[in-house]
């Protein structure tokens, strides 16, 4: 145990660790905010298909040989969440297919494109493994890259609690919204907008195969326990941001890859909540 | 001048029209029931009104100065609401969401009004309870008090009582007739239930093969010359 901690105390030490992990909290903080919201109008799977197009820009980016990849996988994956979440939810199906084409098609081209254009480069297996599953590349991170996360999270979490009642509103139901005069596609847009923010991000942190089990677990487990829209918010943030936390030291100490075992500390909170709520309904009966 | 002024409406989707030449008008204070058989295109005239589909052509004048976010909306509920983790207080807050405009958070005077409502409703005891645990019933006045935190001068209502038990459905028709008299809340809504819309609306408007647009009267004068000539 003293050994254990002794290591994580030696990590710490390193600015690259301290930065990953601050990066890492405030990335978890931004999608269990919107994972309520995505998980109640059945998007639950656009992390995954929109992670997928970032992955294919990404492969893109580096076949171009782009040294800053990122303003370019934003733009594109913004791009892809708008075209996706406009239409709201009143075309379900459509939304559906829309995202599972998308993100197969990505995925596809994507990979193609990285055996195509580096054959000889160094590792191209290891290179789309960490892309896919986000292995190192939290530890890679450069200055831009944490300064533009530590900004784009505050500007997720201001527009959500700006938005929060607008958000609700909309979440619950878009037609009484706007009959009612809100400007519903405006609010949708920006929504998309900050989605993909969010997702281009998370793929730092736990891949992009993985990236759905951080919007949705937090928000899934929440709901089993908590009755009411704003506790079940509160509630998703907090649990995603301490097994964030939890998942990553438990990686630093043991030697863990970080995204899964982030993913995997996430299940375990949502069997814990999920007792708790079969037990707190059966007391109520 | 008229609350609300049909002009010659076609109405439907995508380019396809379900109603044509529809004209007909609300004045403040109606009670206004449409009928029609299933897929006759009562709720994409509803859906119309309110500004959700685009209309195909005619004209739809608001008059009495009324503004797009001074309606109110009881839609039928969807599958999404059923598991919504929502207290009723924060449902029925919703309600003010287009008032709001740009505005981020509800006035202290929204919440007021928002309790108001929802006494009106008599489901005060229920202001802290979860959404998906109430009876169908309680939900359907739990969206009343929502849309009526939205307006005070016009509410269109799609099935009101659709899978209700008939206790709830008397208390339903009961309390949308109290908004209408006492309140001087105009109604406009869609029902299947053409007994209970001949004893509460003060007009009918019936779309589908045959189409008919009058005060109750006129409809069941016309109904009693249908049924003497079938015989």
């Amino acid at each position: 145990m003293n050994e254990i901690i002794e290591r994580l105390y030696r990590y710490i030490q390193f600015p690259i660790v301290r930065n990953a992990l601050i990066v890492g909290v405030l990335i978890a903080l931004c999608s269990s905010l919107l994972g309520v919201t995505l998980v109640l109008k059945r998007f639950s799977f656009i992390g995954d298909g929109l992670s997928h197009v970032a992955f294919g820009a990404m492969a893109v980016a580096a076949v171009a040989g782009l040294t800053n990849d990122m303003p370019f996988v934003l733009a594109v994956t913004v791009i892809s969440a708008v075209l996706l979440l406009r239409t709201g939810t009143n075309t379900k199906i459509k939304g559906d297919a829309a995202v599972a084409m998308i993100s197969v098609g990505a995925l596809a081209v994507g990979y193609l494109l990285m055996n195509v254009f580096h054959p000889k480069s160094n590792n191209v297996a290891g290179d789309v493994c960490s892309t896919l599953f986000g292995q190192i590349s939290i530890l890679t991170l450069s200055k831009t890259e944490v300064w533009l996360c530590i900004v784009l999270s505050a500007v997720v979490v201001a527009v959500f609690i700006l938005f929060y009642n607008k958000i609700f509103a909309l979440t619950f139901d878009e037609d009484f919204a706007g009959a009612t005069g809100t400007k519903v596609s405006v609010y949708n847009l920006i929504i998309a907008v900050i989605v993909a923010a969010v997702i281009v991000l998370a793929m730092n942190l736990v891949g992009s195969l993985l990236i759905s089990a951080l919007v949705i677990f937090p928000a899934l487990s929440a709901m089993r326990v908590f009755k009411t829209f704003k506790s079940v918010t509160v509630c998703s943030a907090i649990i995603s941001v301490v097994c964030a936390l939890l998942g990553m030291l438990v990686s630093i100490a043991t030697g863990t890859p970080v995204g899964s075992t982030i993913v995997v500390v996430d299940i375990f909170v949502f069997f814990v909540f999920y007792l708790c709520g079969l037990l707190t309904e059966g007391v109520k009966r | 001048m008229a609350l609300i002024t049909c002009k010659n409406l076609k109405l439907g989707y995508g380019g396809r029209a379900i109603i044509d030449g529809l004209n007909f008008e609300v004045n403040s204070g109606d009670y206004l029931c449409i009928v029609g058989e299933n897929g006759s295109g009562k709720t994409t005239l509803m859906r119309t009104l309110l500004g959700l589909n685009p209309l195909i052509s005619g004209e739809i004048i608001f008059g009495d100065g009324l503004k797009k976010n001074e309606i109110g909306y009881l839609p039928q509920q969807t599958v999404v609401q059923r598991d919504f983790p929502a207290s009723v207080f924060e449902i029925v807050l919703s309600g003010f969401c287009g008032k709001a405009g740009l505005n981020p958070f509800y006035a202290a005077s929204q919440r007021k009004e928002a309790l108001a409502n929802i006494e009106k409703m008599d489901i005060g005891n229920l202001k802290n309870r979860c959404y998906r645990e109430l009876s169908g019933g309680q939900q359907q006045r739990v969206l009343l008090a929502r849309a009526l935190c939205a307006t005070s001068k016009l509410i269109l209502l799609d099935e009101p009582v659709a899978g209700l038990d008939s206790k709830s459905t008397e208390g339903m028709y009961s309390i949308i007739e109290k908004l209408n008299k006492r309140e001087n809340i105009t109604v406009i809504m869609i029902s299947h239930d053409i007994s209970a819309a001949r004893k509460y609306a003060s007009h009918i408007l019936h779309v589908g093969n045959e189409f008919f647009f009058g005060s109750r009267e006129e409809y069941g004068k016309l109904k009693t010359a249908e049924v003497s000539g079938n015989e």
